[in-house]
């Protein structure tokens, strides 16, 4: 058993904790007030390699291990969860499907323009009608010739409006089966491709949410991405590593929400002595720093065995459950800690509350990691 | 085109103010330690010279094993290759002794035509090792370099940063230069170079490779004794609110407080 990062991570993750110190945090009130898409951070991120680290060195990533992208992702977190959220479904969502499901033409074309970070990429499985629910999917794609033609909508879809990639789950046949549904590569400028504003949310305001219409949308057939049928089981592979990564992004919040809240506890004061002196204070500290800890363990451990080629999906489930519902709670208690302040846009923690509120909802809720979970364990593997 | 970098080791500055006299006299600070943040710039400006001229960069620092972090960040952020300069005769130099450490490694490496350093050293924060180098090896030495106007022709011509503002001065090649921080942004390193670093090792030199005579320098040769460290008395703060009916009449008591106070 060894719990130490090697020398390439804790590198990884010291060069991030100061890029994130001096170019992240400092703009994300401003991201939050404003909802501008952090362009700048994105484009520094693709400079240093950062939005190719799960894509092979072959197709110009850098090939890293899955305990460095959850370095990445969990040092964001701690600065922006919306810049966090852009990277995640980049590399986590859109990257990870083509990566897994790809042909080779497929990862030349496509996956190296994401490994710079000179597109983004995006996942659209979600729906106005459905979303836990994925063998409800309306949108169908059509074989007309040597053409898929795609027609519905999408909801929700993460950088739906700012990717140049998309993967879209399509259903190709008309009946609910597990077999009905495919997923497609659609190059985000194709005729009928249309992105709605960014939706109008509670938090991450500069990560775009975005409905996306799609009419008559014709790609050639070799955009099929995988096998035809056999979209649902792809899109589950895919949202089983998703977890890590989202997993990743809440022990940030988690560990922003506590350093803030020991940073306040330490210099507020009442009936003439810190906060922190008092125990109630203590108590709610040592029990938030008790739970980011566990959440970070659960997932580095998921990230391994991934890493190891081990089974991981409902260890993935347990770690994106614990660490997502860690997160809001923590970030709840140090709005607590910050009394009147907490509430206040002045002080952090209500930005990384409503950030951090999402990710018991994304990718998978927490009711649907717990069918994962109890199906794992009644059932067996 | 030849560009050597110097880099070396120091605390982070929001730590500086823990180390005690004792760790201080012992040279272990007891401190994690980083890239000398000025050091960054020349790094920085060692590759732009490199991506913009062609030629090659070379990273060096004196220091025992365990010091090599700073050789680390060179190649992380682009650097090819870094050399590390030791010999327990080392040990005890003064900044004299390490700019002449450091010329020999440099006249070693060869035809040369920018040394780059740190502009200081966080920690010692003597900025003299420049000045040294550069002595010792018979070169300009450029200061307070804002920015690299123009290379070629054996020549070179860089603003420096002057009290009244920049002046614009040309030496002839090679030269030594400690730039400011307004002459670039030091870049991130990059994933491929963290990693490149990670598994980087480094050549060492020794005194017999640089054909140092060893009573020259280290503790035999330093000219700088340390004799007599103290930590400077903490500084102490306190808050007056001014007390008012209108903000006109706190601002005019905190203004008189102020020339009370000699301030403005
Ligand atoms: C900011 C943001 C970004 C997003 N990004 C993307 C994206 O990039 N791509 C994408 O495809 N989608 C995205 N989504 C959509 C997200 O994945 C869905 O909202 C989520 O999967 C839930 O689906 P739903 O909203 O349709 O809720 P529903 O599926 O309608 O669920 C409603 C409630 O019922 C519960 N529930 C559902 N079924 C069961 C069951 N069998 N047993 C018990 N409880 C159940 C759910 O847990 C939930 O509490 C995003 C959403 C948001 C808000
Ligand atoms: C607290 C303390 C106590 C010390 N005590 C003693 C003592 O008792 N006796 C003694 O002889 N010396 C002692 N020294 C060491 C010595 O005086 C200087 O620290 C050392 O010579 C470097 O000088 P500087 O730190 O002022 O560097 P500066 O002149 O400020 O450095 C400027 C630049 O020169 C380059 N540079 C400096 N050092 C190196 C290096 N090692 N390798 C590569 N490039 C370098 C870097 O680019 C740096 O940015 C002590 C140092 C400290 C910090």
């Amino acid at each position: 058993m060894d719990f130490a990062f090697n020398e390439e991570q804790q590198f990884l993750h010291d060069t991030l904790h100061d890029f994130v110190a001096k170019e992240v945090k400092p703009q994300a009130r401003h991201v939050d007030e404003t909802g501008e898409f952090p362009w700048d951070i994105i484009q520094k991120l693709g400079a240093m390699g950062m939005l190719g680290l799960n894509i092979p060195e072959a197709y110009g990533g850098a090939g890293a291990d899955e305990l460095s992208v959850a370095i990445f992702l969990e040092e964001l977190g701690r600065g922006c969860g919306s810049t966090g959220l852009i990277s995640e479904a980049h590399l986590c969502l859109a990257a990870a499907a083509i990566n897994l499901f790809g042909s080779e033409a497929q990862k030349q074309r496509y996956l190296t323009p994401l490994a710079r970070g000179k597109v983004l990429g995006a996942l659209g499985l979600t729906e106005p009608g459905t979303g836990s629910d994925l063998q409800g999917i309306r949108t169908t794609a059509r074989r007309d010739g040597d053409e898929w033609i795609i027609n519905g909508s999408k909801m929700w879809m993460t950088n739906g409006g700012v990717a140049g990639t998309a993967v879209l789950l399509c259903r190709t046949k008309a009946e609910r089966s597990s077999h009905s549904l495919s997923q497609f590569i659609v190059p985000t400028d194709t005729p009928g491709f249309q992105a709605g504003p960014p939706e109008k949310k509670m938090g991450l305001h500069g990560c775009w949410s975005h409905a996306v219409s799609l009419d008559d949308v014709r790609v050639p057939l070799d955009h099929l991405l995988g096998a035809e049928g056999k979209g649902l089981q792809q899109t589950l592979a895919v949202l089983d590593g998703g977890r890590i990564g989202i997993g990743a992004l809440s022990v940030g919040l988690g560990q922003a929400a506590l350093e803030e809240a020991i940073g306040y506890a330490r210099q507020r004061e009442t009936f003439g002595r810190p906060i922190a002196e008092h125990q109630a204070i203590q108590f709610k500290l040592a029990d938030m720093a008790t739970k980011v800890h566990i959440a970070r363990q659960a997932l580095y451990y998921a990230a391994w065995r991934k890493e190891q080629g081990l089974p991981f999906s409902k260890e993935g489930a347990m770690a994106k459950l614990f660490a997502t519902e860690m997160a809001e709670e923590v970030a709840y208690q140090a709005i607590q800690i910050h009394g009147g302040y907490g509430y206040s846009h002045e002080y952090p923690v209500e930005r990384i509350y409503r950030d951090a509120r999402l990710m018991t909802i994304g990718e998978g809720t927490s009711e649907v990691q717990r069918m994962v979970i109890a199906r794992r364990i009644i059932k067996g593997r | 085109m030849k560009y050597i970098v110097c880099v070396t080791q120091s605390p982070d500055t929001a730590e500086l103010p823990k180390v005690t006299v004792d760790q201080a006299e012992s040279g272990n600070q007891g401190l994690e330690l980083i890239t000398n943040p000025w050091d960054e710039y020349a790094i920085e400006e060692g590759l732009r010279l490199k991506e913009k001229q062609g030629g090659s960069v070379l990273a060096i620092t004196v220091g025992p094993a365990g010091t090599e972090g700073a050789l680390k960040s060179a190649v992380a952020m682009g650097v090819p290759k870094g050399v590390r300069v030791w010999d327990d005769a080392f040990a005890g130099s003064d900044a004299l002794a390490i700019g002449r450490i450091l010329a020999a490694a440099v006249r070693k490496e060869g035809d040369y035509d920018v040394v780059l350093t740190g502009k200081t050293t966080v920690d010692g924060n003597g900025a003299l090792v420049p000045v040294a180098l550069a002595s010792a090896l018979g070169a300009a030495l450029l200061s307070q370099v804002a920015k690299i106007v123009a290379i070629g022709d054996g020549k070179i011509t860089v603003e420096r940063l002057v009290e009244e503002g920049r002046e614009k001065v040309t030496a002839d090649l090679p030269v030594v230069i400690a730039p400011v921080k307004e002459i670039n942004e030091p870049r991130y390193a990059s994933f491929m170079g963290i990693r490149k670093a990670s598994r980087a090792k480094f050549d060492v030199w020794d005194a017999a490779a640089l054909g140092i005579n060893a009573g020259s320098v280290g503790a035999a040769g330093a000219k700088v004794a340390w004799g007599n460290l103290s930590k400077p008395p903490a500084r102490e703060g306190s808050v007056v609110l001014m007390e008012g009916e209108t903000v006109e009449e706190k601002v005019t008591k905190l203004v008189d407080a102020l020339m009370a106070e000699k301030v403005i």
